[in-house]
């Protein structure tokens, strides 16, 4: 039964119930109910436990302000911690109170209350100290109890992202907004209008206002239909915009999108200029047990008669301290609720305020000192501000209002500042930090006609002609005498509902030495959580005023972030999963690999490789030694075409090539290769590769898989800052070159059994040169490279040739055994010839001669990128960590990034292992290592030591383990 | 984001780009500095609070690197002084 539902008004469809579960029970509302209008309808006024202390709460608000009643959607609408106001009401709607456990009504964490004054502000961070934090933490986190995150996607549905640009994007299409779209609009800008709400309207929804002598919604609709019919405006209802980056950058979240199929809609909004025409959230007035159920903002109990024809009350008492309660007043009176008296804290109420109700009780210059009742409110105590005796009012609502402030969160996320203003006793915009301006409410112009002047001429400064002529709205004069807290309170007086953070609290925190207003928000929390304080903020600023004797403009606010209220993380992501975000790179070989039950890894820039090729009950190491086996001993084929390839062309390329490498590469031949490092400028190993010189002027370089990216930068960032004048052309041609590339004793045969027109003898093809040629009737450009260590044929082609080529090989391949080889058996393969990777050898400290490579750093020329600051470094005091072989001692696995320490004592490191592998050759573990003074320390014993202490004895070798004199891959 | 304006393409979400750094002096002729001129070269780069001159690259557009003055205090795109390379 909806006992509370008004007979008539409100902008609900009766004609269409709606049911919802709310705590597991069952309701009816009207289409046009959020849950709150919907609960207050059914008469259920005990909707949630306070965060803290567990204090019984109801609804407070009717919008994004609300503070107290968060819920929990289940099901399809799986959604944590919503204010109940902004939950639209749907059929089948399942929703649950937070805070509370079994129930509101039954809640076991009430207990809290008893043991309020041993959780002050700031409890958190004096109290837990000992032993520490993590031991109180979980408990705590469950007390307080707010909704965790949905465990799953909605099953049904997808969020979408979308950009957009605008020369006028508004924000609000409450009386400001709308006349100052109208005004762009009819200027001819291309025009956005977002507003949070599920219809336009704005304040005017809630009120009972008359423009032009017509309802004011009929304004409202005659406007919408003028600006739906203009092609350069778009205009967007529950669309909320959250965020205001640099550069006029707005984030919109857009719920409910026309699209059925879609949950919501994430618009990124570029805008010329920004108009905030936010309107005003209404402020509370802090009283003892000023959180107790049936205490509601004025504001909201009209929007509820008003709007949703719903009563939250039958007998009300008003508690003021300006002159808007006094119209909520008259439209309660005239919806039949009783009011019981107004309390003023005014001495001197105006006259407007008191015609809006001549026949009401007013009790000006008296304050609400307490509100009575537990679960209800069942009336309240007033005195005079004066001083005298106490009077009690029997009532079941207090509406009550604080004043007015403006919604400047947009405003002032842009970085423009604020200013308190004294007249409205709030902060206003003051001068913008953008291209942004603020109008109607949300400039502090709380009257409707004052708002809609501020709209017209705020927009026409934006467009040529002169301002639109402003229909008239009849409104009440606002006028306020501000009232941040009330001295005579008794009981708990909460300045934020939602963190329990009370007046007391306010206090303590200035006490204990956190009198600045933004350490006040940290110690309390007052102002943090999902309503940011927006009904309670400014009376916090008021109270530390008060308490310091200073002026709130000493005070001043704290600072505006985004979100203004709160956005899924869905919204946020879009479609843009990892898989769009960071897609994966495939070969040609993807499916095949895929198809031969390869375990698949990511490898490098989010190339998809093979990493072995597991027979059935194979594990890694059974598969990776019969890979290396087959290179050692036979023949394999890898698919290296992820290695990164970039052909430079150009005049100076050689020169370019001689900065950018440490030894030369000018003087290479046409045909010839030549392995190099690059540094950076500071002396660290950026990269390794080999060049080869096609002919005069274009050259073929590689660069290792994951730093292919980071290469292309360099080359690109030095030749148009540093060297505009040189002739010289990147083009990155990774994905035009594909290769197979064979490897093994038996490379050659296969390449012969392949058949080629490339003379394969080591004298006519040597290794470090490559021939263009035909492989297997593919046209194709073989690569006498080796990263095994073995004979190897690097076979490349275009990349549609390369699954053909790859068949072929296999079945050239077959008489000797041939076996694909995936990154682990590659990796083991270089540790045991030594050849160094980038991040695991090579991690940013360490420098060619480190590695034992000083031979690649050219004496002959006389700069090149790192030259000088290698030899800077070498020439200081410091010991150099250098790479080294290990060979444990009993034989078993090193982790890879063991330390070694001094004799294996407990003491700063020596070095560590970088790579530690089982070797087919040696039929033992080898590994190799970066240790202190290593090259001097061959034949050594030196010692691992693992967590615990425990110590692996490792010998130190030199870092080949396989045919040092590199006899192998030279045949 | 911010908007950022390339020389060829117009003004492009900061997505589009990559950032090189605030622009340093030119690089010193190593054989030419002592070790204390080279150190800090290197080292030692531009972080007013105010307007820097600094590298972006258009990598997800025209790929052109160029230079911008931006005030840090703001993220405002500047005018730079008349000399600004």
């Amino acid at each position: 039964m909806q006992v509370n539902r008004l007979s008539h008004g409100g902008r609900i469809n009766r004609a269409r119930a709606l049911s919802f579960t709310f705590n597991g029970r069952k309701y009816q509302g009207f289409e046009g109910d959020t849950l709150a209008s919907a609960l207050i309808a059914n008469g259920v006024s005990l909707t949630a436990r306070s965060f803290k202390y567990h204090r019984p709460r109801g609804i407070v608000g009717a919008g994004v302000e609300e503070p107290s009643t968060l819920v929990e959607l289940m099901g399809n609408d799986a959604s944590a911690n919503r204010p109940v106001t902004t939950v639209p009401l749907k059929e089948g709607l399942i929703a649950k109170s937070v805070n509370c456990w079994p129930s509101p009504a039954v809640d076991i964490g009430a207990v809290n209350q008893l043991f309020a004054r041993f959780i002050p502000a700031g409890f958190y961070y004096k109290t837990f100290k000992w032993p520490n934090w993590h031991v109180y933490e979980p408990s705590i986190r469950k007390a307080t109890g707010l909704a965790g995150t949905p465990q799953e996607a909605p099953d049904q549905g997808h969020f979408e992202a979308r950009y957009a640009h605008c020369d006028v994007l508004i924000a609000g299409a409450g009386p400001a907004g709308l006349l100052a779209a109208l005004t762009v609009g009819r200027a001819g800008l291309r025009v956005m209008i977002a507003d949070e709400g599920t219809e336009a309207g704005g304040s005017l929804l809630s009120r009972k206002l008359v423009i032009d002598g017509q309802p004011a919604m009929d304004w409202v609709a005659a406007t919408v239909a003028e600006l739906h019919d203009m092609p350069n405006v778009k205009h967007l209802q529950n669309a909320t915009i959250w965020a205001y980056r640099e550069h006029n950058y707005l984030m919109v979240n857009e719920r409910a999108p026309e699209n059925a199929s879609l949950l919501e809609r994430h618009w990124r909004v570029r805008a010329g200029h920004v108009i905030t025409a936010t309107g005003a959230i209404e402020r509370g007035m802090v009283f003892g047990n000023n959180d107790r159920p049936g205490v509601m903002l004025a504001s909201a109990v009209q929007t509820y008669v008003n709007r949703y024809g719903a009563r939250p009350g039958k007998r009300a008492m008003i508690f003021t301290n300006n002159n808007s309660a006094y119209a909520v007043a008259a439209d309660l009176a005239a919806a039949g609720i009783e009011i019981v008296a107004i309390v003023d804290s005014r001495d001197d109420v105006p006259e407007v305020a008191r015609a809006v109700v001549p026949d009401l009780e007013v009790v000006a210059g008296s304050v609400v000192t307490q509100a009575q009742g537990l679960r209800r409110v069942r009336g309240v105590s007033v005195v005079p501000r004066s001083g005298g005796v106490s009077r009690t009012y029997s009532c079941d609502l207090l509406a009550h209002s604080g004043g007015w402030n403006p919604a400047v969160h947009l405003f002032s996320q842009s970085r423009s500042p604020l200013i308190y203003a004294e007249g409205p006793a709030t902060f206003v915009p003051d001068t913008p930090a953008q291209s942004v301006s603020a109008c109607g409410a949300a400039e502090g112009q709380f009257e409707l006609s004052a708002a809609l002047h501020s709209g017209a001429e705020t927009a026409a400064e934006l467009c040529e002609g002169p301002a639109l002529t402003p229909p008239e709205g009849e409104d009440l004069a606002y006028a306020i005498e501000p009232l941040w807290r009330v001295e005579q309170a008794t009981g708990k007086a909460f300045l934020d509902l939602q963190n329990d953070v009370s007046v007391d609290d306010v206090h303590l925190a200035i006490r204990e030495g956190y009198a600045n207003v933004e350490h006040v928000k940290r110690y309390t929390t007052g102002g943090m959580g999902i309503d940011q304080g927006k009904t309670g903020n400014i009376n916090i600023i008021g109270t530390v005023a008060l308490h310091q004797g200073i002026g709130m403009d000493e005070v001043g606010t704290t600072t505006f972030r985004a979100p203004y209220t709160p956005v899924s993380f869905g919204a946020i992501g879009g479609f843009r999963d990892e898989s769009v975000v960071l897609p994966y790179r495939h070969t040609p070989l993807t499916k095949w690999n895929m198809d031969q039950g390869a375990f698949m890894y990511e490898a490098g820039a989010r190339w998809r490789r093979p990493g072995y090729f597991p027979h059935p009950g194979e594990g890694l190491q059974e598969a990776t030694n019969r890979e290396c086996e087959a290179v050692r001993n036979g023949v394999g084929v890898y698919d290296g075409s992820p290695l990164g390839t970039f052909e430079l062309k150009g005049r100076d390329v050689g020169k370019f090539l001689d900065y950018l490498y440490t030894n030369i590469m000018s003087s290479l031949k046409p045909g010839f290769g030549r392995y190099g490092l690059m540094l950076s400028d500071d002396g660290l190993i950026l990269d390794d590769g080999v060049c080869l010189r096609l002919d005069e002027h274009r050259w073929i370089i590689s660069t290792s898989t994951g730093h292919a990216d980071a290469m292309n930068s360099h080359m690109e960032e030095l030749l148009q800052t540093e060297f505009p004048d040189w002739n010289v052309f990147v083009t990155t041609v990774t994905s035009q070159w594909n290769n197979a590339t064979i490897c093994g004793p038996k490379a050659r045969d296969v390449m012969v059994e392949l058949g080629t027109d490339i003379d394969l003898s080591p004298e006519a093809f040597p290794f470090m040169t490559f021939r263009d040629g035909h492989v297997a009737g593919l046209p194709a450009r073989v690569v006498r490279v080796s990263f095994t260590g073995e004979l190897s044929f690097e076979v490349n082609v275009a990349p549609r040739h390369l699954r053909a080529l790859w068949d072929k090989v296999l079945d050239a391949g077959s008489p000797h055994g041939i076996l694909p080889v995936g990154s682990e058996a590659s990796h083991v393969l270089r540790v045991e010839k030594g050849f160094l990777s980038l991040g695991h050898e090579v991690d940013g400290t360490v420098d060619p001669f480190d590695l034992g490579m000083g031979w690649v750093m050219s004496k002959k020329k006389a700069d090149y990128l790192g030259k000088r600051s290698v030899h800077l470094r070498r020439d200081g005091p410091g010991v150099r960590r250098e790479l080294v072989g290990v060979i444990p001692d009993p034989d078993r696995m090193i982790p890879e990034g063991a330390p070694l320490t001094p004799r294996g004592e407990k003491r700063p490191t020596e070095g560590f292992v970088t790579a530690c592998v089982w070797s087919v050759v040696h039929k033992r573990w080898v590994g190799l290592a970066l240790l202190e003074n290593g090259h001097a320390r061959h034949g050594e014993t030196a010692q691992v030591r693992l967590k615990g202490g425990e110590l692996i004895p490792v010998r130190v070798t030199p870092p080949v383990h396989y045919d040092p004199d590199g006899e192998k891959l030279r045949t | 984001m911010m908007n950022i304006p390339c020389p060829f393409c117009g003004p492009r979400n900061e997505s589009e780009f990559s950032f090189g750094g605030p622009l340093k002096p030119d690089r010193p002729d190593p054989n030419a500095t002592d070790d204390e001129q080279w150190v800090g070269w290197l080292t030692e780069v531009p972080n007013p609070h105010g307007p820097v001159q600094e590298k972006w690259w258009h990598v997800k557009g025209c790929g052109t690197w160029f230079t911008i003055w931006r005030d840090t205090r703001s993220h405002d795109i500047v005018e730079g002084p008349l000399d600004a390379g």
